[in-house]
């Protein structure tokens, strides 16, 4: 009922392309999250939504209605911004009051509504107080009761939590799910943060360059990378991502990478064969590697680099033979090799990924 | 949004902010831009020896008749005189104000207040009150000048002038002090606690951190003061009316007399404009200077 | 030793300055002939009020300063509701010309009133509106001043109010009144202090555009006060002392605005 649809979504500043026709559907009660890294277009497809940014083409639909031309305040939205965009010379009350005075909301009913919102929030003692005596975690929740309290049909929160400190965000990340889950509110989430996209989000699109990479549940981004810019985005540390010859050797497809080959899924292989291709990029997450003892078959060799401890796990980053990095990720509980040593790395290829090192796109 | 409803919304943006602008604009056209322009017609024209006649069209003759008249140059020679002898009495007085109540010490408020209090008078209320020192009968200045009841100070040509700019200085100096004051506030304190420790004592540190600090403060003042300066007439109205003999004769008093005893807007007006081009000279050496104090301060 | 020989500099001066405040308030509280007497009398031993009653009815002061009173609150209201309606335009709105009536609203702050005053008498006059409050109060109601000041004000509003305040349903006119004019308070504050103690002083413009009492204000009022009481020196010094009060409170009242204002305005001339 409330879902918000987005169909060929363009938006052009000169000959620069912020967004390029992006078509994607928010469903009623989901959090989606549009993530990206600056630069990428979701801020900008964000205030099309909300009708603050005039679109070059395209679509948007909240519920049923159509929005092209529905001005913002009567598109039913309520947003977040990412300085609060707290009135600092009203009190917390008056502030959170102030979407439903211009709505003619008759007075009893606004206090009502506002004194619901303060509650929810916990800022019931400082509705007297401006925005200036707030902390920065309380400013942040004088925002969100503001948009709350018009109940509106869906959220549009531009990285709501980018101002807290690392610690407060982690908690207001819990806090806001509850009360995403509480409300059953729809919300479009924007963040550059792929933490909060990955715990937060029901489902996470991902943009670069104002182009729509690939939508999904966090899980499926994760272990499905469309293509190689989702690969080497989500997840830390990122992806190893490793360009090699597509060889066949003793009738199955290897990727020969050095004086090195690594034995390919099969449906990759199959795809990359219909595609023609020479070469391939193989990515494969480095928990999906493993340091293992010389003379293992289908192994690569690696001269290690450095090794990063990070108390609950270490990270030993490797360099392949013809230069290119290999990191490795293994529990703290297992002997780090010394710099400079000789490993041997051995994928586990059920877990590796396929690219079209020209598109970049997945294969199989 | 899409593009004809944005555009019908821009154009709507558009036509509030012509709406909100126009009030403003309508004022500026009747009252600056409008009289602004005329000078420069009534300057080529004559104004007749009697009323009733039509004004002629003489060209550029009565410019040059103005602007060559000794009665001009003495005016625009009197106004210098008058700006020479208000704005650096008023700047220095300003500034000895205001570096000796800038400390934070016990009771300085009360001396901040006494010395802005003159900004709480007008120019009429300072000429009235100074007039009336002055005066030869009843006026203190001139009693104990040890000379009541001779020539006052304000009928004698060689001492009208000072007269009116101690007048003027006098009215000023709340204006001044507030000013120097401001600009005292702008010098960091770590600058003189650094002086301090460099062993630079009171003196040192006032021509060597104090006044190069305010050098911003003290030129702005200064063209700030010359415009205003340029423009007295209330003081010279109420206190000489331009005379004894001409001798405070200043611009602005000139003009007011052409067209309001004189009846000649055509001789008011190129003194005007000689007025606009002094005053937009000033103000240009005070953009350019400030420019380059900004590309100094990059 | 030296902090006494600070404090003896600025009592010295402090006297100074004061003096010619102090003598007008004791001249208007002495009889004449005490005020001609020499030596003369520093000190009112015995003071007289009946000089203010004068001032106010005889000398017409009553009247000029409530002329005064109404003049100066009209240039104060129109100039800075006008400065905020166009400051507001130049901040918020965009249409085509921005930048260049922008530059007009500065070209006026280059045109000294004196060198327009003549014209614009002839103005007033032919409209009908020689002494009149109109007549005092129309030349001076835009202010390309306020209007620079107020702009810079409103720029400091983050963009992302303006959005919020779309989103909550107010429209520019709303939004102006209620989110950019309280928060540009402090500047709109300085502004209408500097436009009362300019509007209030005035000297030339009344001058010439009254010759009777119905809208005369009462700086010209002194000048005539001073003209026509010579013999009664007392009453002039009253009807100074009268005509200062409105400003001696602005000053201690809204002493933070009156400094803003002035540091500000300097940068008019």
């Amino acid at each position: 009922m409330s879902g918000i649809t987005l169909s060929g979504v363009t938006k052009r500043f000169g000959d620069t392309i912020a967004v390029d026709d992006v078509s994607l559907t928010v469903d009623d009660h989901e959090l989606l999250v549009l993530l990206g890294p600056s630069g990428c277009g979701k801020s900008t497809l964000l205030r099309m939504i909300a009708g603050l940014e005039e679109m070059t083409a395209g679509e948007i639909r909240i519920g049923d209605r159509v929005v092209n031309d529905v001005e913002p305040k009567d598109r039913d939205l309520a947003m977040v911004f990412q300085s609060y965009a707290l009135y600092p010379h009203m009190t917390v009350r008056a502030n959170i009051e102030f979407p439903l005075r211009s709505r003619k909301v008759p007075k009893d009913q606004r206090a009502l509504q506002v004194a619901e919102a303060a509650e929810m929030l916990d800022l019931t003692d400082y509705l007297d107080r401006k925005p200036s005596q707030l902390s920065g975690g309380q400013r942040q929740r004088v925002a969100l009761a503001r948009a709350v309290v018009r109940r509106p049909a869906a959220f549009l929160m531009d990285e709501p939590l980018s101002n807290l400190d690392a610690k407060l965000r982690a908690a207001t990340r819990i806090e806001l799910v509850e009360l995403q889950r509480r409300l059953e509110a729809t919300i479009v989430y924007v963040t550059h943060d792929q933490v909060e996209a990955m715990t937060m989000g029901h489902r996470v699109a991902i943009l670069d360059r104002g182009v729509l990479q690939q939508l999904g549940s966090p899980q499926e981004v994760y272990d499905r990378p469309a293509n190689l810019f989702v690969a080497r985005f989500i997840g830390t540390p990122p992806m190893n991502t490793v360009r090699g010859r597509l060889e066949t050797a003793g009738g199955t497809p290897v990727v020969r990478i050095g004086a090195d080959g690594v034995e390919l899924p099969g449906a990759a292989a199959a795809a990359a064969a219909a595609d023609g291709l020479l070469e391939i990029v193989l990515g494969v997450r480095p928990e999906h590697v493993e340091i293992v003892t010389d003379g293992t078959p289908g192994a690569l060799t690696a001269t290690v680099e450095v090794v990063e401890h990070l108390g609950h796990e270490q990270h030993v980053v490797g360099r392949l033979g013809d230069g290119q990095l290999v990191t490795v990720r293994q529990g703290s509980h297992l002997p780090a090799p010394p710099a400079k040593s000789s490993v041997r790395l051995a994928v586990r290829v059920e877990h590796a990924h396929c690219f079209d090192p020209e598109t970049g796109a997945r294969l199989g | 949004m899409s593009a004809q409803r944005s555009a019908r919304r821009r154009a709507k943006d558009a036509l509030l902010g012509y709406a909100l602008v126009l009030p403003s604009l309508v004022v500026f056209g009747v009252f600056v831009f409008y009289p602004f322009v005329k000078n420069f017609s009534l300057a080529l024209h004559r104004t007749p020896p009697f009323p009733g006649l039509p004004k002629k069209y003489v060209g550029l003759d009565q410019v040059k008749d103005v602007l060559s008249s000794s009665e001009f140059h003495k005016s625009l020679r009197i106004t210098i005189e008058f700006v020479m002898l208000t704005v650096p009495v008023g700047i220095v007085l300003g500034l000895l104000l205001a570096v000796l109540a800038h400390k934070q010490l016990r009771g300085m408020g009360i001396y901040r207040t006494i010395f802005s209090s003159t900004v709480a008078t007008s120019v009429a209320a300072a000429s009235v009150i100074f007039w009336t020192l002055f005066n030869p009968q009843i006026g203190l200045v001139t009693y104990w000048m040890g000379r009541s009841g001779d020539l006052g100070v304000l009928e004698d040509p060689k001492t009208a002038l000072i007269a009116v700019a101690v007048t003027t200085v006098w009215q000023n100096i709340g204006l001044s002090f507030i000013l120097m004051s401001a600009g005292l506030q702008g010098v960091p304190d770590d600058l003189y606690e650094a002086a301090a420790v460099d062993g630079a004592d009171g003196a040192r540190r006032f021509w060597h951190v104090t006044l190069p600090m305010l050098s911003p403060t003290l030129f702005f003042s200064a063209v700030v003061g010359s415009i205003m300066a340029f423009q007295a007439f209330g003081q010279i109205d109420i206190l000489t009316r331009g005379g004894p003999d001409d001798a405070t004769n200043v611009l602005v008093y000139s003009i007011y007399e052409d067209v309001f005893r004189a009846g000649n807007d055509g001789v008011a007006a190129v003194k005007a404009i000689a007025l606009f081009v002094i005053v937009l000279i000033l103000t240009i050496v005070q953009l350019r200077v400030a420019e380059r104090r900004v590309s100094y301060a990059r | 030793m030296r902090l006494a020989g600070r404090y003896l500099l600025l009592s010295v001066l402090a006297l100074i300055v004061l003096f010619p405040i102090y003598i007008t308030v004791v001249n208007s509280l002495l009889r004449p002939d005490q005020i001609a007497s020499r030596p003369p009398g520093l000190f009112p031993t015995d003071p007289q009020w009946g000089a203010y009653k004068e001032a106010w009815e005889g000398g017409h002061i009553g009247r000029y300063m409530l002329n005064s009173a109404i003049v100066t609150t009209g240039i104060m209201v129109g100039q800075v509701l006008l400065a905020i309606l166009a400051a507001y335009a130049f901040a918020f709105l965009e249409f085509p010309g921005r930048g260049f009536l922008f530059v007009v609203f500065l070209t006026t702050m280059m045109i000294p009133f004196e060198v327009v005053f003549f014209t614009n008498y002839q103005t007033i006059a032919d409209l009908g509106l020689l002494n009149t409050y109109g007549g005092l109060i129309l030349p001076f109601l835009a202010t390309g001043f306020g209007a620079f000041l107020l702009r810079q004000a409103f720029l400091t509003v983050p963009g992302e109010l303006r959005d919020a305040a779309a989103l909550d349903g107010y429209g520019h006119w709303r939004f102006l009144w209620r989110v950019a004019v309280p928060l540009a308070r402090p500047t709109v504050a300085a502004l209408s202090v500097f436009a009362f103690l300019s509007a209030w002083g005035q000297y030339l413009w009344p001058l010439i555009v009254t010759d009777d009492d119905r809208a005369r204000t009462v700086q010209v009022g002194l000048a005539q006060l001073r003209r026509e009481a010579l013999n009664d020196i007392n009453v002039t010094f009253a009807g100074v002392v009268l005509a200062s009060i409105p400003l001696v409170i602005l000053l201690l009242a809204f002493q933070r605005q009156l400094v803003r204002g002035l540091t500000a305005g300097a940068v008019k001339g």
